[in-house]
């Protein structure tokens, strides 16, 4: 068959038009994201954090040591190149526009174990222009660092500063690799992937597992009898800047 | 083709400004090389300040870029014919200040061999994905245009009709730019300081204050080294399109501040604190910030003065000063201060390193490199008919 030049051009023209409006319908069907309190999912896994237990003993570090070694996570002296998945800051940085004076003074030498929130409407999931970070239906906010580009988009939106940015390359300050866990390269964002690895096998997440006082929990937010809503139920809890509608998974029980 | 031939004659003095921009775009390169390997680690951003002058200095020029509409929207909708010789100066303007912010989006990305990825899974829910489309849209017009217009007047042919609603598409598409870039950041609730309506509104008015400042430079620079020259009238209405934008514009910031500071919101006056008064004695961009409310200020003095304006030469500091004053507001200090202080409160000083300020200036002698080639082929044109 013999096919004249704009004959040719109709169909490659065509082509490129069918492909590409096949990749839209795509994109706008993946716009939600899915898995809120209220999506019908089966799972959403949350994290509890007991304040009480948590702050008898201040100077333990069992949680952040436990998740650095299981994910391979640099330790870089410069504070501006610092890479961070879960670590501890006072009371009144975690919660700052919860604050009276008088609450500071009670409170302000207490320090906390922050680490991603996981949300049900993740800011970061929106910004991301090349879904490199998602939300599972299990309500785990992921990363993909092989698509990443590094603009730090998400960065900019996240509002509890939960992500960094490999803006060298980590891998000279990682002083014992886990060969089970993947290393990053300079030039992606990273942060907590709640232990994704490990849920995969039916073990919780280091952090929890390795924290001497129990006061860490984690569990299904989804089923009612679950632990963490239990003690969700039992006590006053707070989770970090409601009101931007991120609808955090990280709870602290006060 | 495009008549580039046109651009490799010229004096020595063309070819030493020439030799001058490529060799700056030189030491940009090296120093984007050193990037590449060593990791967005060479400049001064960090974990706490995570977009620095690279992203600050795009937002800047996507005003730039768009500003073009003030020479194309009187000349073709109001027959503002004083703007007939400089349309094309504002569209070829407009093509170096699009290509300067794709660069500086592109030597801002951590993995810039993986930048396709945004065209490849296309996420509608982005404003980055609409950027990206709306500047490359805004590059495809205006190419467009200025080739089609520049044909025509050294043939002297007259443009084909299907040109004028390219044209008119290009005016609102001029706003879009600059929409979608304010909309990168007053989507984002965590950054009180960007997280207004007024945003998108300001950086409009301080585009069209910006631009045409510049744009009045250009005119004057030609006339003076070239046999182009534009027109006092061209001249004296950019000036007056100056003074009512930077009006606007100074009006808007008063609205942001009145907002901010009367309601005394601890979380929204804080980044306005940082950027004016300094918090808890950091005052690393006040000088930035008061540097260019006191060149905002005297230029508008010298605008809304009409006998001082008619003035050319105050005309032209004016424009200076108009330039500098919005290119220290937006390309610096407006974006800088969405990170200080950080989610977790953190107050951390960021000021550029020598080699991010290498790769900056490169990426302005690109844009320097393609003005200058553009017009040198536009006067030519002109000298040619």
């Amino acid at each position: 068959m013999k096919i004249t030049r704009k004959q040719f051009l109709q169909i490659a023209g065509a082509s490129a038009v069918a492909a590409g409006a096949g990749k839209l319908v795509t994109a706008v069907g993946q716009t939600e994201p899915s898995g809120t309190a209220s999506s019908g999912a089966k799972t959403r896994w949350g994290m509890v954090i007991d304040f009480q237990k948590c702050r008898k003993d201040e100077g333990c570090s069992d949680c952040l040591n436990a998740c650095r070694l299981a994910h391979n996570i640099p330790q870089i002296p410069d504070r501006a190149h610092e890479v961070k998945w879960i670590w501890k800051e006072p009371y009144d940085r975690v919660f700052p526009f919860e604050q009276t004076d008088y609450t500071r003074q009670a409170f302000d030498s207490h320090i906390l174990p922050i680490l991603c929130n996981h949300c049900g409407t993740p800011a970061c999931v929106k910004v991301c222009p090349t879904q490199a970070t998602w939300k599972r239906e299990d309500g785990v906010v992921m990363m993909d660092w092989h698509r990443c580009i590094g603009c730090r988009y998400c960065m900019a939106a996240c509002p509890y500063g939960s992500r960094s940015f490999n803006w060298i390359d980590p891998r000279p300050y990682i002083s014992h690799i886990n060969p089970d866990f993947p290393t990053r390269e300079k030039g992606v964002v990273e942060k907590c992937n709640f232990c994704e690895e490990r849920l995969a096998v039916g073990k919780p997440p280091a952090c929890v597992e390795a924290c001497p006082n129990k006061a860490l929990l984690f569990g299904n937010l989804e089923d009612e009898n679950s632990n963490v809503r239990q003690a969700l139920r039992a006590r006053m809890c707070v989770c970090r800047q409601p009101e931007l509608g991120t609808s955090p998974s990280v709870f602290y029980l006060m | 083709m495009f008549m580039l031939e046109k651009a490799i004659v010229g004096s020595r003095r063309y070819w030493s400004w020439v030799i001058f921009l490529l060799l700056l775009m030189s030491v940009g390169l090296v120093c984007y090389l050193r990037q590449l390997n060593y990791g967005l680690g060479i400049t001064g951003m960090s974990r706490d300040v995570s977009w620095g002058i690279y992203i600050a200095q795009f937002t800047f020029f996507v005003g730039v870029a768009a500003s073009a509409v003030m020479v194309v929207l009187p000349y073709y909708l109001h027959d503002v014919k004083q703007f007939s010789q400089i349309t094309i100066l504002g569209e070829f303007l407009a093509i170096s200040a699009v290509t300067m912010c794709m660069l500086f989006i592109f030597v801002d990305m951590g993995q810039p061999a993986r930048v396709l990825n945004v065209l490849l899974y296309p996420t509608l829910h982005s404003m980055m994905f609409w950027d990206m489309i709306s500047l490359s849209g805004y590059l495809l017009l205006n190419a467009l245009i200025s080739v089609v217009m520049l044909h025509s007047e050294s043939t002297g042919v007259p443009a084909p009709h299907w040109i004028k609603p390219i044209i008119i598409l290009s005016i609102p598409w001029a706003v879009s730019i600059h929409t979608v870039t304010a909309f990168l950041y007053n989507g984002l609730p965590a950054r009180s300081i960007w997280f207004t309506a007024l945003l998108a509104p300001r950086f409009l008015a301080s585009a069209f204050a910006s631009g045409p400042a510049l744009l009045i430079l250009l005119c004057m620079i030609l006339r003076r080294f070239t046999t182009f020259d534009a027109g006092h009238e061209a001249i004296r209405k950019l000036g007056v399109i100056v003074t009512y934008a930077m009006t606007v514009n100074i009006f808007f910031l008063l609205l942001e501040l009145f907002t901010v500071f009367y309601s005394g919101v601890p979380e929204e006056v804080e980044s306005f604190d940082y950027l004016l008064m300094g918090l808890h004695g950091n005052r690393h961009l006040a000088p930035v910030m008061w540097g260019s409310v006191l060149l905002g200020v005297v230029a508008l003095v010298a605008l809304l003065v009409p006998r001082f304006r008619r003035n050319e030469r105050v005309l032209a500091l004016a424009s200076v000063f108009v330039f500098m004053s919005l290119w220290l507001e937006k390309g610096m200090g407006l974006i800088v201060a969405g990170f200080v202080p950080s989610p977790l409160g953190s107050i951390t000083q960021y000021s550029p390193t020598a080699p991010e300020w290498a790769i900056v200036m490169g990426v302005w002698a690109t844009g320097a490199l393609m003005i200058t080639v553009f017009y040198r082929i536009a006067v030519s044109v002109r000298e040619a008919s």
